[in-house]
């Protein structure tokens, strides 16, 4: 009984719509989805995203596992407070933050003017778009490694140390070894994320086709064009991206534990 | 005390090997961080009230402002209610049954996660929409806006709930039924009490994710305002339409709220950490 509603329920609101999707997309066979994917305004759509993501991801990346080290290991005044801000992202609206990057880089806002007096158009061009999907996907690096990084504990840490090891060796050789499936899993999620960012890059792209349009834009561009076979093409390559991001996601989950060090 | 040794002794290496990058560490990341998320809420903080409280409140108290965030309120609420219930439920099948399919169905969980918002709201208008398969019709209404804020937040609970219900011994439950309890006095009695601070985090969670939601929603729910129009879509006309003052000044009522949900969950979490020494 409980097994039959708890499964009714994910059927109707997860399995349908998803072959949905498929279904309404490949509904005239794959010749006109394959046609509009080709759109050269598609195909630049989907590198501009791609790009966008690679760049957020990577800073992300960076600074997450930073921070994720500051907040287990460190100690410094403010800590309660980072903890915070780094969970900000997931409770902030996507388009409160397209509207906070207006205020700061927006061309009425603090340094619109001069940003764009000196070439550095950051609102309706690509450096916003890269700041908005970095606002967005900024927790979850952290997220993952901190608990792994606290479970860890010190104990090699503190033998390499003994035994004579910088701090980078021991960073280097023992602590990111130790994390890495954490970091890989907080990637893929970050990835997934700064793909399909739409609230906030929607707020600061000024959607200039070829441009600024990313794919998420280019779906809803397409759908207010009532061109329903190009929006649902657009949504097939995103839903397969969101398929191959769950795919990797259980396949982390099942690696062996590693070997430490 | 375990926790306080370890936190001691990490104490004392961080003193004694004090990383040569710190300096440089700090300068990188506290840039990005102020550049990407510090700087610009703040900015959202100073522009709703930047043209003095009487315009704030102006803005904040504008019927169409209102009745947005009411509606956003009242369906997150909702949304938060059946989460508790389903993700609850969700959980304690992945968990305790066993049946063909079941990690893929586990594998499923995260999926609108990992689907964008826009095309979770496509798919919705195709499915439960004017033209759908089903002969549902939900699109443009109040009903779609709890259809897709369901969807977008369905794994919260689920996800905080399950690794706290797999470490639950079955053996407790198994004992309570062989004294004679009933399967609801065994929920209550034994595994809630064990699973609520996973249960009110997910909720959190979930509530902050609705209050927010816009991706999923713009398409599906028509937008018709003092009807179907949800704060995130509100603030959004409010830009296009060149308001950044008003805009800003009720993303100011949407950030507390979000404040205030996170500061809650940071209690929740403390609480439970109490709770399990």
């Amino acid at each position: 009984m409980l097994r039959a509603a708890a499964l009714s329920y994910l059927a109707l609101l997860l399995v349908i719509p998803l072959g949905m999707v498929f279904w309404t997309a490949f509904k005239d066979g794959a010749q006109p989805v394959l046609a509009a994917l080709t759109r050269p305004a598609a195909v630049s759509a989907l590198l501009l995203t791609v790009g966008i993501a690679v760049i957020a991801v990577a800073a992300n990346t960076l600074a997450g596992v930073w921070c994720a080290l500051q907040l287990v290991r460190g100690r410094f005044p403010g800590k309660a407070l980072l903890n915070v801000l780094i969970d900000l992202p997931f409770a902030v609206s996507p388009v409160v933050v397209g509207l906070a990057l207006l205020v700061v880089y927006g061309r009425a806002g603090w340094w619109g003017e001069w940003l764009i007096g000196h070439g550095l158009p950051v609102i309706f061009s690509v450096p916003g778009l890269v700041l908005a999907t970095a606002f967005v996907s900024l927790p979850f690096v952290v997220r993952e490694v901190v608990p792994v990084l606290r479970e860890l504990g010190i104990e090699q840490e503190q033998a390499a140390a003994t035994l004579g090891a910088s701090s980078v060796q021991i960073l280097w050789r023992i602590t990111l070894p130790s994390i890495r499936r954490a970091i890989a899993y907080g990637v893929v999620l970050t990835t997934a994320r700064a793909l399909g960012e739409f609230g906030a890059v929607s707020v600061v792209s000024g959607r200039l086709a070829g441009r600024t349009q990313t794919l998420t834009l280019y779906v809803e561009e397409r759908f207010q064009a009532f061109d329903l076979t190009g929006a649902y093409a657009a949504s097939i390559v995103l839903a397969v991206l969101a398929l191959l991001t769950l795919v990797a996601m259980r396949s982390l989950a099942r690696l062996p534990a590693e070997r430490a060090a | 005390m375990a926790s306080e040794l370890a936190l001691a002794r990490a104490g004392l290496t961080a003193a004694r090997a004090k990383p040569p990058l710190a300096p440089l560490g700090w300068g990188i990341t506290g840039a990005y961080l102020s550049l990407v998320v510090l700087l610009p809420l703040t900015a959202v903080l100073l522009g709703g009230a930047a043209d003095g409280p009487t315009a704030f409140w102006r803005a904040i108290t504008a019927p169409q402002a209102v009745a947005s965030l009411e509606l956003t309120l009242a369906c997150a609420l909702l949304v938060v209610a059946v989460n508790a219930v389903m993700g609850t439920l969700i959980a304690w099948v992945l968990v305790r049954d066993s049946f063909a399919g079941r990690s893929l169905v586990d594998g499923l969980i995260d999926l609108p996660f990992a689907l964008p918002t826009i095309v979770a709201g496509l798919t919705f208008l195709a499915l439960y929409g004017p033209r759908g398969p089903l002969g549902i019709n939900v699109a443009y209404s109040r009903v779609s806006i709890v259809l897709a804020l369901l969807f977008v937040t369905l794994p919260f609970v689920v996800r905080t709930v399950q690794p706290v219900l797999a470490d639950l011994e079955a053996e407790v439950e198994e004992a309570a039924a062989m004294l004679g309890a009933s399967a609801w006095l065994i929920f209550r009695r034994v595994a809630l009490p064990s699973i609520l601070p996973a249960v009110l985090s997910g909720m959190a969670l979930g509530f902050a994710r609705a209050m927010g939601e816009f991706g999923s929603v713009v398409l599906l729910t028509g937008n018709v305002p003092f009807s179907t129009e949800v704060s995130a879509v509100y603030i959004f006309g409010l830009v296009e339409s060149s308001e950044p003052t008003s805009a800003a000044a009720v993303s100011t009522v949407l950030l507390v709220l979000a404040l205030v949900v996170l500061l809650g969950l940071d209690g929740v979490r403390r609480w439970a950490r109490r709770h399990a020494d």
